[in-house]
């Protein structure tokens, strides 16, 4: 494509640099300071160090590759990567001689501090030149280390990042895992695999030999597989026995979720379930439908405020806590789909961008009467509404999260029954129609208002039920909690999960709500890490990561002409020349 | 929109409940407003004066709408997208600027030279917001550009959190006031009227910016290349226009408009600029936008204007004759309504009809 190829050292240089930015970004923005507090292995290797050597480990495997494809040799790709390495600390190192010649750094960039200096010199803060000698030595081994990648083999390669982002993992969630595995080991043994939180060197080992000579083994299996029948025969549908064995012991182990896992892990399940259920439900109108609502949050209050103000036992309830939660659920769902209806009406004929900035419009009003002194009397203005009551189960009350995990599981169940069977009815099907275009639906007799409508309502009433659980769950409902934000959250799981993908939203609001509940660091750049996903995955994997089968089918059938390289582009600079 | 030939219903014929609800809605909106507005003018609870300067504030702060409303409008007019995270690329100057501005004012050069300084922080947030708004421009909104409308819109809004946490790691998230400036602390006194005199200066800046924008859109060859490519991309590619520097053009002008607009904005406002500041804004600003006529220049300032102006005077015109408490509290619910109102009756807005059923 191109005529004049461009000479490896730029092209490893600009390589590198990106990388460099990168770098100089994540301590910027305090992300190396924040993770260097939890160590993966004990004292030896921390997720700050591993945040260090990152950027330029992809940087290096990006140069390697791409002075291969203009058929550069493996020497020459790894030296091209180190000079990439150690492109990559020129930025870090130009802020510390910035950070060391001016006084006040710190008052602008509120992370450039010592902890920093401490990080990005592994420790050297009163030796800054041998910090920064260390700094690039670490970076152009970390980016050589990264072009080794490239020269291995495909399946030792597989194996290799496959058991280091497992010791990796077990390293991280050692927390989580310790709360696990305390029922099932004595506390000696658990105490010789983590010290705290964090992995002790001999089990980080054992895991890492043992994990590595189980991928290599099983991409061995793999291949040879592959190798010996033809690639249509692997895709052979399940039989249904083999489908109802898979069903039961997921419900057996869904059950037995939280007796497993522990009290506090149960606490987030509960939370995470919330998030699926409202996954569900927005899925229906952005998934099936594909109407953008950026209100969805409405709904969610909606039927938490019914629940709170209904049930409440302080000034504010109607009741003075003689309504039982289970007679309130019904009411928050159809409050909700009553909302959601008549939310849809004034929308209807909106379309694409217009409809997500009308509904969000629709949220933001919503949030602002809430917090006002006018509904103060109703639902309470910012204190809220206090002293709800747990749920009632036959006369035992239902306080613990292992308990109102039940609710939340039953919810869930039931609703992705009723997509399920939705997704494949008439009603399903025009929704499809419609997101994939609304004249031609309309040409083809659809009832598109009524189509439209019944989306907006359906897809409110989890939003309903969602909310009543989860101001039974907190016992308060403030304006606070129902802001932008939990729309976004739910747009973010969806669009990550894969837009009308039912195990997509599981995968996606384990990863996006689960995680920052898990790791302290992460919930602090949660809304940083959602942003960089949400456009990481249209740019890249706009169908996302367990793309439901109709989009699967589309985008395999679209896919010959997107190959094609665009014409505007690509005729551009012969014209504009 | 409605005239998408739909099959004839079975039961409905030619009677549309939805229309009839909208309508209904509009009906009752209208009510609202006048038995709200006659009640509060009949009661005599404000002075002329009050009206009169709610009316300066408003369109002080409409100016500030305007500026970022026509970042909205350029880009819709080219792309036909919504720029969600435009709001961000006004929060990026002004918070940046906040530091320059502190420094200008330790060393005394805020005060003997106030109208130089200003000029240099409105150029050097604009410049700030420029950077963003090419960068925002060219890493996630270039390759999506044959992209489905919804792709675009969601890497927007991505785009918008993205940049609000990252200037939160920068800088931090705590409020950071601009520095008061000697020479606009007085007021002016016009009879008895009395208007705080930094509320002319931000109405005679942001003109001043939408004067030159206008110039350069309507007067000069780069802004003929702009109308053309919104016009038609095949047709101006052939004529030799050079579409992506167009766009790139078109985000920059935009980002500087307002990087500028956050700098009037922090003259103007003393409560301070944080790194969330962008997010109403830059909705409201999106309100203004398709109040004028999304695409359309001249609407966008009228727009911002009158979105300014309602949001002083409509709280205590409407919501305080409807007897509901705290009434400038709900601020924002005149826009946000003002908002779902103008799409649902009048998407293309006051000045345009540029909006046909292909683009909506």
């Amino acid at each position: 494509m191109e005529k004049h190829r461009k000479p490896y050292w730029r092209t490893a240089l600009q390589v590198g640099l990106v990388a460099g930015v990168v770098l100089l970004y994540l301590g910027t923005i305090g992300m190396l300071a924040a993770f260097q507090e939890r160590e993966v292995i004990y004292e030896i290797v921390s997720l700050g160090q591993i945040l260090i050597v990152f950027p330029s480990l992809v940087g290096g495997w990006m140069a390697a590759r791409r002075v291969q494809a203009h058929g550069a040799s493996p020497v020459v790709a790894i030296a091209s990567s180190v000079l990439a390495g150690i492109a990559a600390a020129v930025p870090t190192l130009i802020m510390l001689v910035i950070n060391a010649n001016v006084e006040n750094v710190r008052d602008v960039l509120v992370n450039i501090n010592r902890d920093w200096v401490d990080i990005v010199t592994f420790g050297n803060r009163d030796d800054l030149l041998a910090g920064a000698v260390l700094l690039l030595v670490v970076l152009a081994v970390a980016s050589a280390v990264g072009a080794l990648l490239t020269l291995l083999p495909g399946k030792l390669r597989s194996a290799l990042i496959f058991t280091s982002a497992l010791v990796l993992l077990v390293g991280m969630f050692g927390e989580t895992v310790r709360q696990i595995l305390q029922q099932l080991l004595p506390r000696e043994t658990l105490d010789s695999i983590y010290r705290r939180t964090s992995l002790r060197v001999g089990p980080a080992v054992i895991i890492f030999v043992l994990g590595f000579i189980g991928s290599y083994f099983w991409a061995y299996r793999k291949e040879t597989a592959s190798r010996s029948a033809p690639r249509a025969a692997n895709v052979t549908p399940r039989s249904l026995t083999q489908r109802i064995i898979v069903f039961i012991v997921l419900a057996i182990v869904l059950l037995a979720l939280p007796l497993i896992v522990g009290r506090a892990l149960s606490d987030i399940l509960v939370t995470v379930g919330l998030y699926v259920l409202m996954g569900l439900g927005l899925n229906i109108a952005i998934g099936l439908a594909g109407l953008l609502d950026l209100g969805y949050v409405t709904n969610y209050a909606v039927g938490a405020y019914i629940c709170a103000v209904l049930t409440s036992t302080g000034t504010l309830g109607l009741t003075g806590g003689q309504m039982s939660f289970w007679v309130v659920i019904p009411i928050a769902l159809v409050a909700a789909m009553i909302t959601g209806f008549l939310l849809a009406m004034p929308v209807l004929k909106m379309r694409g961008d217009y409809l997500a900035i009308a509904t969000l419009g629709f949220g933001e009003i919503l949030g602002t009467l809430a917090i006002s002194d006018w509904l103060r009397p109703v639902i309470g203005g910012a204190q809220g509404v206090l002293f709800i009551p747990k749920p009632n189960f036959f006369g035992t009350e239902l306080v613990n999260p292992e308990q109102l995990y039940y609710i939340v599981l039953a919810a869930c169940a039931i609703t992705l029954f009723i997509s399920i069977r939705l997704n494949n009815s008439r009603v399903g099907r025009r929704w499809m129609a419609i997101r994939e275009d609304e004249d031609v639906a309309a040409a083809m007799g659809i009832d598109t208002a009524r189509a439209k409508l019944l989306a907006f309502t359906i897809s409110a009433a989890t939003g309903g039920v969602a909310g009543a659980i989860f101001a039974a769950k907190v016992g308060t409902v403030f304006p606070n909690s129902f802001t932008v934000f939990v729309s976004i959250n739910v747009l973010s799981l969806i669009i990550l999960g894969g837009m009308g993908s039912n195990p997509g939203i599981v995968v996606g609001a384990i990863a996006l709500v689960g995680m920052p509940e898990l790791l302290r660091e992460f919930s602090e750049y949660r809304w940083l890490i959602y942003g960089a996903l949400l456009i990481f995955m249209m740019l890249n994997r706009p169908e996302g990561l367990i793309p439901s089968k109709v989009r699967q089918r589309e985008l395999a059938a679209e896919s010959p002409p997107e190959s094609t390289p665009n014409p505007t582009s690509a005729a551009q600079p012969a014209i504009g020349d | 929109m409605a005239s998408v030939p739909v099959a004839r219903r079975r039961r409905f014929e030619d009677f549309s409940w939805v229309d009839f609800i909208i309508n209904a809605l509009r009906f009752i909106i209208i009510a609202l407003v006048i038995i709200g507005s006659a009640n509060t003018l009949l009661s005599g609870r404000f002075t002329f004066e009050q009206w009169v300067s709610l009316f300066v504030a408003g369109l002080a702060q409409g100016s500030i709408y305007a500026l970022i409303a026509l970042g909205y409008t350029l880009v819709y007019g080219i792309l036909l997208m919504i720029n969600f995270a435009h709001g961000e690329v006004f929060m990026s100057g002004a918070l940046t600027t906040v530091f320059l501005a502190h420094a200008f004012d330790r060393s005394g050069f805020l005060n003997s030279q106030p109208l130089l300084a200003i000029i240099i922080l409105i150029i050097f947030a604009g410049l700030v917001s420029m950077s963003v708004a090419l960068l925002l421009e060219r890493l996630a909104y270039r390759p999506l550009r044959s992209a489905p409308r919804l792709v675009p819109l969601i890497t927007a809004i991505g785009a918008s959190f993205f940049l609000q946490y990252t200037f939160r790691g920068f800088f931090g998230s705590q409020f950071r006031s601009y520095p008061a400036v000697d020479a606009l602390k007085g007021s002016l006194e016009i009879g008895t009227i009395n208007i705080p005199i930094v509320q002319p200066v931000v109405f005679i800046a942001a003109l001043v910016l939408m004067g030159g924008l206008y110039w350069l859109v309507e007067r000069t060859k780069l802004g003929k290349a702009m109308r053309a490519v919104s016009e038609d991309k095949e047709v101006s590619r052939l004529m030799g226009i050079d579409i992506d520097q167009i766009i790139m053009f078109t985000f920059a002008i935009g980002g500087m408009l307002a990087g500028a607009a956050g700098v009037i904005n922090g003259l103007f406002r003393p409560q301070g600029v944080n790194f969330f500041m962008g997010f109403v804004p830059g909705i409201k600003a999106f309100t203004a936008a398709v109040l004028g006529g999304i695409g359309n220049i001249r609407g966008a300032m009228l727009g911002g204007l009158f979105l300014g102006v309602i949001e002083a005077v409509g709280p205590n015109l409407i919501f305080n004759g409807l007897g509901i408490p705290g009434s400038n509290q709900l601020k924002d619910v005149i826009a946000f309504t003002m908002l779902v109102l103008v799409l649902i009756f009048r998407p293309q807005g006051l000045l345009g009809e540029r909006l046909t059923e292909k683009k909506a």
